[in-house]
């Protein structure tokens, strides 16, 4: 068993979404020996999907943007529960992350003077999201791919070997991290195509895996997203920060069938784009909470005159931040007010000619087109709540995104925690990706450089994960001899569940019911069986997933039944108010075994441990950046007296 | 999947194309249900419907001119067995040495534009040598080089030939000018042939602008569209009759030989030119 | 799970339990199976709801037939171009080829791509496309520009973004007879997919290779074999985002091939202004 092939390498990226590949980037640049692993073909990750655009206040649109501008947003988007130290570092890096783009050969939408265009987007006060059409993440992926060539293209001439400094394991997916006693050691890997094992050695691991949405039945997300960083990082000891909180977004298409959940990009509304139930009646003005009263359109025709003169108007609406929208349309179905399958309208038909949608919507245009045979320049898109981002995550240092407990541990992206609070806004994920992938692969060669003792790799770790990997290949029935369980069910019954008793709208008695499910589910998850050989076997790669799944689905649940209030991504039906004391409170989620074993605990305990934490108060002058009146409506007594 | 990989090459193993042994095992050269073949055999009947009929009326050296008509096959006539046209497109450049049919002399032009053209390439490298029939389809041939050498190389050189298309164009326009006659050579009349040589023409020009050659020439060369305006919006209009290079490359094919045929009828006695002033 | 809430995520209604009563039949797919050994088409009969696409059959016959099925696929949303197989004999994603396009008793042929080695069932090598990705050199930015400094004109990049559109489904190489019919074309033969990669750079209104005297328009035939492209379309036919690419990329690579090797202008220019320096 140990005879596993094994290589050396300084640090080990797993993931090559945008923040895999941007972390890579920047730990070769460093110097470091960089190994990337990714689970599909390098360029196709999830990071493709992102459509609106990428968040920076470089204020080519509107000169009055700014980065504290832009924090702002940020944290009242999160309802103020947003790790604000990474909400500073991102509002203040994401500009330089966008122009480092064009040197590599990006080349976003153009304003009149020649300057990257910038689009509005819920959430933000000025137009800030750099942008390509709506394939804004295929352009971000391509580049940092194309730079990664580049930079293969330098070793390729200055060593004769493109892979001599940084190498990319495509369709490889990692199992386990591997640790010498506390710290990182390495990582555990199996190829798809040949079903081969292999161990990665290296002092520094980043976790840039993305996030968790195919363990919901409507999700926007790929088969990619099964939380495998976010369930590494438990396994490997590392907890995990507020994972209740789950981003559906407002506008994933609704028919037909199979295509439920795919994306309706949100630049549709921020174009002009508007939102009415079946009545016809443009349902969102009803819906503005009190603590953005001030910031949005009363009426339609302000909301309409918003698009021209934005200085002198209030936005419409339909631009409130994704979590507000979504409960909205939730509400409007509920009331017998949705479309014929059951979403909302959405119309761009009568806001813009059809020569304009096709050319600011082109991918939208196409995808109704081709999958629903609706033209969305003639008549009314249906949509409705589409579960898209996970905001909790592993719980990481701002400044290095080192995860908490685990030396040479590192995450970023979708699942590193803490960035965007309770909800993020649109665009700031794309950003969120460069700003913290680089900072990550910064600090993850650095720590490699610094070490003194290389860490050891532990011969019985790596058996007992090819074990682990092994099982559904021998895996029986609840009595020795009948036939295992299949996994694509299983998956079936885990999505059914997640959507249906941890979805949009979550009540005490469904989540405790859904945690019950998933104690039966991971029973059988043990009994998952498959069928042929470990040559690309999809079944195999479903099993092994399963277990990541049910992990952080139990995290979800396990958080979610303990917030007992309604704040961003997280809405309680017997809690519907959100409460300034929860405002300080982190919940994190640690592994109950902390030997990284996953022996069948006992049910009703699960897996997961739960604890409070307290966050740190808010810096002084981020805190000024807000005015009293608003501050009032977020923090607890005590915080404003500081 | 590592990222390096050579291609797969074991030489006398097994064939080269979809059958070779690394890819799928399908003994089938294709799995096409629908009419594939009805393209590339269409082509292949319009363009040889074509090369029968102009070779005949290129070796005729007959019936090519009727006041005020004259054939688009034998215009511009530059020998000396041309038959004289008043103000016509006559010039005596190769003297009476030259016994064959005038047209050979200046078909070579528009004949080498086409046949160089980055459409009719397509036509027949599909239709004529089935290379590929239709995609998807396999190729019959055990080796392929495309447009890498001797001859094939040659069909870089489309764009001299749009040098020469664009006067023979004009010589054609000129032709046109002159139908605006009667048959005593007046001023201001006009008559169905009239009609069928001014929508010759005009596809002839729509065709020959539509070219990816005068494409690149008007603007696709420049690497900043925004320091020229005005070769920009050229490089616009072209772009958009480009898109339909396809269809003008086969209306003008058909107008032409409609047009020769329609000087053949007349010439020959077989058909009066009805006038209509 | 007894307590059926209208909360799930914004509908309750027609819910994804797949089309009901409306239209669902039993379809009879095709589907080759094999790895390199060898292998061959196996029968399936498979069923059909309202509004699917090819990709969730082969989704249904491994949830219920063959939960060993090989198929590569990430977005379902025609975004990714994983999903990239040949039906009926056409190089299509699976994920954007709607089954209503078929009549519902014609059997339906889903092979791997044909112009890659196979790895299992409907998955390939297309290591070839990474291994051409790395032989065209990169973008080369302005030394003098700062990050930040970029200033391009929309109709300046707008040819670029085109390009730029590519998902990288490889459809396009794959058709290509060029590669497709003769496998020993290609070490010389770079592509449709990265010819557009060179058309790109070369229309990048900021790309400063010739600075760096590297000339795209020359090595595009002289090393990416631009040469063996006969212009047939069948990349621009297969492209699912619809990008020209004979007509806005290689058609004008080629003109630009010619500006620098066929033109005898040019060619003198060189001769003359090159003169000085050697």
């Amino acid at each position: 068993m140990s005879q596993v092939e094994r290589q050396q390498w300084d640090v080990v990226v797993v993931g090559a979404g945008g923040a895999g590949l941007r972390a890579a980037i920047e730990a070769r640049e460093q110097g470091a020996r960089t190994a990337v692993i990714c689970k599909s073909l390098f360029g196709k990750a999830h990071t493709v999907m992102a459509e609106g655009g990428i968040a920076a206040s470089m204020g080519n649109v509107n000169s009055g943007d700014n980065w504290q501008v832009h924090f702002r947003d940020t944290l009242r988007g999160g309802k103020f529960l947003n790790q604000w130290r990474m909400a500073e570092l991102h509002a203040r890096e994401a500009p330089d992350r966008v122009w480092e783009l064009e040197t590599w050969g990006a080349l976003f939408d153009r304003t009149r003077d020649g300057r990257i265009s910038q689009r509005n987007f819920g959430g933000h006060e000025y137009p800030r999201l750099a942008h390509v059409g709506d394939r804004t993440g295929l352009e971000l992926i391509r580049t940092l791919q194309q730079k990664i060539v580049a930079l293969q293209q330098e070793d390729k001439r200055e060593f004769g070997d493109y892979e001599a400094r940084l190498k990319v394991f495509q369709e490889c997916t990692v199992t386990r991290v591997l640790k010498d006693g506390d710290r990182v050691s390495g990582a555990f890997c199996y190829e798809r195509e040949s079903g081969r094992f292999f161990v990665i050695e290296a002092p520094s691991v980043v976790l840039a895996t993305g996030g968790i949405g195919k363990s919901f039945k409507v999700t926007s997300n790929s088969w990619e997203y099964t939380g495998d960083g976010h369930a590494l990082a438990l396994l490997a000891g590392a907890p995990l920060l507020n994972m209740e909180f789950v981003q559906f977004h407002p506008t994933g298409m609704v028919w037909p069938p199979s295509v439920k959940g795919i994306l309706v990009t949100e630049s549709v509304r921020g174009d002009g784009g508007v939102l009415r139930n079946s009545e016809g009646k443009r349902f969102m003005f009803d819906y503005i909470p009190d603590v953005f009263k001030e910031k949005y359109a009363e009426s339609e025709a302000e909301g309409d005159r918003w698009y021209d003169d934005p200085d002198r108007n209030r936005r419409p609406p339909e631009l409130l931040p994704r979590d507000e929208v979504a409960r909205a349309i939730n509400s409007e179905v509920k009331a017998g007010r949705g479309s014929p399958h059951g979403g909302v309208f959405l119309d761009v038909s009568t806001r813009m000619p059809a020569e304009v949608i096709r050319r600011r919507l082109p991918s939208m245009y196409h995808q109704f087109k081709e999958l629903a045979d609706v033209d969305i320049t003639a008549e009314a898109m249906e949509v409705g709540p589409t579960c898209h981002y996970v905001m909790g995550g592993i719980a990481v240092e701002s400044d290095t995104a080192a995860a908490r407990g685990v030396p040479g541990l590192f995450a970023a992206g979708e699942v590193a925690g803490g960035m965007h609070g309770s909800n993020r806004l649109g665009g700031n994920s794309l950003s969120d990706l460069l700003v913290f992938g680089r900072r990550a692969g910064l600090y993850a060669a650095r720590y490699a450089d610094a070490l003194t003792t290389a860490p050891v790799v532990d011969n019985a770790q790596v058996d007992a994960a090819a074990a682990e990997a092994l099982r559904p290949f021998s895996a029986e029935g609840p009595e020795a001899g009948t036939a295992p369980e299949n996994p694509y069910t299983l998956h079936q019954e885990l999505q059914q569940t997640m959507n249906d008793l941890v979805g949009i709208i979550r009540r005490e008695g469904e989540m405790a019911q859904a945690l019950e499910k998933l104690a039966e589910l991971r029973q059988r998850a043990r009994r998952a069986g498959v069928e042929g050989h470990r040559q690309f076997n999809p079944g195999w790669h479903l099993s092994l997933d399963l277990r990541n799944m049910l992990l952080v689905s139990e995290c979800v649940a396990r958080a979610a039944l303990e917030r007992t209030e309604s704040r961003g991504g997280h809405t309680r039906e017997d809690h519907p108010g959100m409460d300034r004391d929860w405002r300080r409170v982190n919940l994190l989620c640690a592994l109950a075994d902390p030997t990284g074993a996953l022996a069948l605990s006992d049910p009703a305990r699960g897996q997961i441990d739960l604890t409070r934490v307290t966050t740190d108060p808010i810096r002084p002058d981020l805190l000024a950046l807000f005015d009293k009146e608003e501050l009032v409506k977020y923090l607890a007594e005590e915080e404003l007296h500081e | 999947m590592a990222t390096g990989t050579e291609p797969h090459l074991k030489k006398g193993t097994s064939p080269g194309g979809v059958r070779h042994h690394t890819r799928a095992a399908i003994s089938a050269a294709h799995l096409r249900t629908d009419r594939w073949w009805l393209q590339p055999a269409a082509t292949a009947a319009g363009l040889f419907a074509f090369v029968v009929y102009s070779t005949w009326r290129a070796f005729a050296n007959a019936d090519y001119y009727a006041a005020p008509y004259v054939s688009p096959f034998y215009s511009p006539c530059v020998a000396e067995n041309c038959e004289p046209m008043k103000n016509g497109p006559n010039w005596e450049i190769f003297g009476s040495w030259w016994g064959l049919s005038p047209a050979l002399l200046i078909l070579i032009f528009p004949l080498g534009f086409r046949l160089t053209c980055y459409y009719y390439r397509k036509a027949y490298y599909r239709g004529f040598w089935a290379s590929p029939p239709a995609c998807a389809v396999a190729e019959p041939h055990a080796k392929y080089t495309g447009e890498t050498r001797f001859p094939l190389i040659l069909q870089n050189i489309h764009r001299y030939f749009f040098y020469a298309a664009v006067p023979v164009a004009g010589i054609l326009t000129y032709d046109t000018v002159l139908s605006f006659r009667n048959e005593d050579y007046e001023w201001g009349h006009a008559g169905l042939g009239t009609l069928v040589f001014v929508v010759n023409i005009s596809l002839i020009w729509a065709y020959t602008l539509s070219c990816h050659s005068c494409r690149h020439i008007v603007g696709g060369k420049l690497k900043h569209f925004s320091k020229h305006p005005v070769r920009y919006r050229m490089w616009r209009w072209v772009g958009w009759l480009n898109g339909r290079h396809m269809l003008l490359a086969w209306a003008s094919l058909i107008s032409v030989a409609l047009a020769d045929f329609y000087v053949y009828l007349i010439a020959s006695g077989a058909f009066d030119d009805p006038r209509f002033f | 799970m007894s307590t059926r809430t209208t909360s799930g995520t914004g509908s309750s209604a027609a819910d994804g339990d797949a089309g009901g009563d409306s239209g669902a039949y039993d379809a009879r797919f095709r589907v080759w199976r094999g790895d390199v050994d060898g292998g061959g088409l196996k029968d399936f009969t498979v069923q059909v709801n309202d509004g699917e696409v090819v990709l969730d059959i082969i989704h249904r016959l491994q949830a219920t037939q063959a939960p060993d099925l090989a198929v590569r696929w990430n977005c379902k949303a025609g975004k990714c171009g994983s999903c990239s197989a040949e039906i009926n004999g056409r190089p299509r994603l699976l994920c954007m080829t709607r089954m209503s396009v078929f009549g519902r008793d014609e059997v339906i042929t889903v092979t791997p791509l044909r112009a890659f080695p196979v790895v299992r069932d409907l998955v390939t090598d297309v290591g070839f496309n990474y291994t051409k990705a790395r032989e065209v050199p990169a973008f080369v930015p302005p030394a003098e520009l700062a990050p930040g400094e970029y200033r391009m004109m929309q109709e300046d990049v707008d040819r670029s973004q085109e390009f730029r559109k590519c998902i990288e489904c490889f459809l396009c190489q794959d058709t290509c007879h060029v590669v497709r019919d003769h496998e020993e074309n290609k070490t010389a033969f770079a592509g449709p997919r990265f010819l557009m990669r060179v058309a790109e750079l070369d229309m990048h209104p900021l790309d400063a290779a010739a600075a760096t005297g590297l000339d795209r328009k020359a090595t595009a035939q002289e090393e990416h074999g631009l040469g063996y492209c006969n212009i047939t379309k069948c990349c621009t036919e297969v492209c699912p985002e619809g990008i020209h690419i004979t007509d806005n990329a290689l058609i004008p690579l080629k003109e630009r091939a010619v500006d620098r090797k066929y033109d005898p202008l040019v060619w003198l220019g060189n001769k003359i202004r090159r003169r000085p320096t050697t």
